[in-house]
């Protein structure tokens, strides 16, 4: 259970890329989590509502979109979505496929933010 | 008012990579190779470490220790008792080790050159999930997972023997005691983890240990060729 800390760590990256939009207000924060990611979305989304109160972000949403894990198969030269955690093997051949490569991602995708009026 | 999106396309996790990476650097400018030990409670890494540090001691190899754990310091206590340097961090709650953590240690360890190391091993805290996302610079990730867990533990926790360089089998002594499949076991983490290199152990009686130990010697040669830099 490292959610916490996960939604610690956007908190201040959301926070670091602020100050470019001066007085702007922060309606969205968009992620981007992979199946072999190690977070659950429901404890991400328990923690945000936590760790937003006091800033910038109060009362802005946590948008999770799940990236699922895909593997190389050079058999075959085509990148798949396994079909199961349990097994890395080619969806198509049947063959292990140790080369992962997405389902990993832990990423801040965007921001949607409320810029303040500028008085001309 | 107007709403725009804004593009950040960043790691989360940014601070602790990039933190890792130099990491990496420096101890590959010291030709030092560096181990992240990762498993869950009770699986038996501090005694399986404990039986590394004497072999390598005695085989004349120069091998410190991290130990993280939420409290104690054990772990360390044990560990020390092979004669190496040993540092024992305490994350007091946090249920893994990040790689400022072991910056830290490694900056006010005095007396400690790393260039004058051949290895350091990193027992991370015992847990199954959340030492898998943290980069601590290593070289080698390795699962440990013990005959008494069950053969299907790598199943149920892909995300972390997933994310391993190799796989360490320990307390093999036990196997028939406790009725462990081993070629199920074999088989499971093969699935999760394809071409895995396992190392079937027991602390205790030393089976695997001269394998394992002729592992750990080829990979720190190798860390003596990586470009600098």
């Amino acid at each position: 259970m490292h959610e916490l800390s996960i939604i610690a760590s956007v908190v201040d990256s959301v926070l670091d890329s602020l100050p470019q939009y001066p007085g702007a207000r922060v309606l969205e924060v968009r992620l981007r989590v992979g199946a072999l990611a190690a977070v659950v979305e429901d404890s991400l989304q328990f923690c945000y509502e936590l760790a937003v109160r006091g800033t910038p972000l109060e009362g802005s949403r946590l948008v999770v979109s799940a990236v699922p894990a895909r593997v190389y198969c050079p058999a075959c030269n085509k990148l798949s979505e396994l079909e199961n955690l349990q097994s890395f093997r080619c969806p198509h051949c049947g063959q292990p496929a140790p080369d992962l490569r997405q389902g990993r991602e832990l990423q801040i995708e965007s921001l949607e933010i409320e810029e303040a009026e500028v008085t001309p | 008012m107007t709403t725009r999106i804004v593009e950040l396309r960043q790691g989360i996790l940014k601070k602790n990579d990039e933190l890792a990476r130099r990491l990496r650097s420096r101890f590959t400018e010291a030709g030092v190779l560096v181990l992240n030990l990762v498993s869950s409670p009770g699986t038996g890494k501090t005694a399986f470490l404990e039986r590394t540090l004497r072999e390598l001691r005695l085989a004349g190899a120069r091998a410190a220790a991290l130990v993280g754990d939420l409290e104690t310091d054990n772990d360390a206590r044990r560990l020390a008792a092979s004669g190496a340097p040993v540092r024992q961090i305490n994350t007091h709650g946090i249920c893994h080790l990040e790689a400022d953590m072991i910056g830290r240690q490694l900056d006010d360890w005095d007396g400690l050159n790393l260039s004058q190391l051949d290895y350091l091993f990193i027992e991370n805290v015992g847990n199954l999930v959340c030492p898998s996302s943290y980069d601590l610079g290593e070289r080698v990730r390795v699962a440990l997972l013990s005959v008494t867990e069950g053969e299907d533990k790598s199943l149920k926790y892909p995300t972390l023997f997933n994310s391993a360089d190799v796989a360490v089998l320990t307390k093999v002594d036990l196997v028939e005691a406790v009725g462990f499949d081993r070629a199920s076991a074999l088989r499971n983490l093969t699935e999760i983890r394809p071409g895995i290199r396992i190392f079937e152990t027991s602390a205790k009686t030393g089976v695997g240990i001269p394998d394992w130990l002729e592992f750990l010697q080829e990979q720190r040669s190798a860390v003596r060729q990586l470009p600098v830099g």
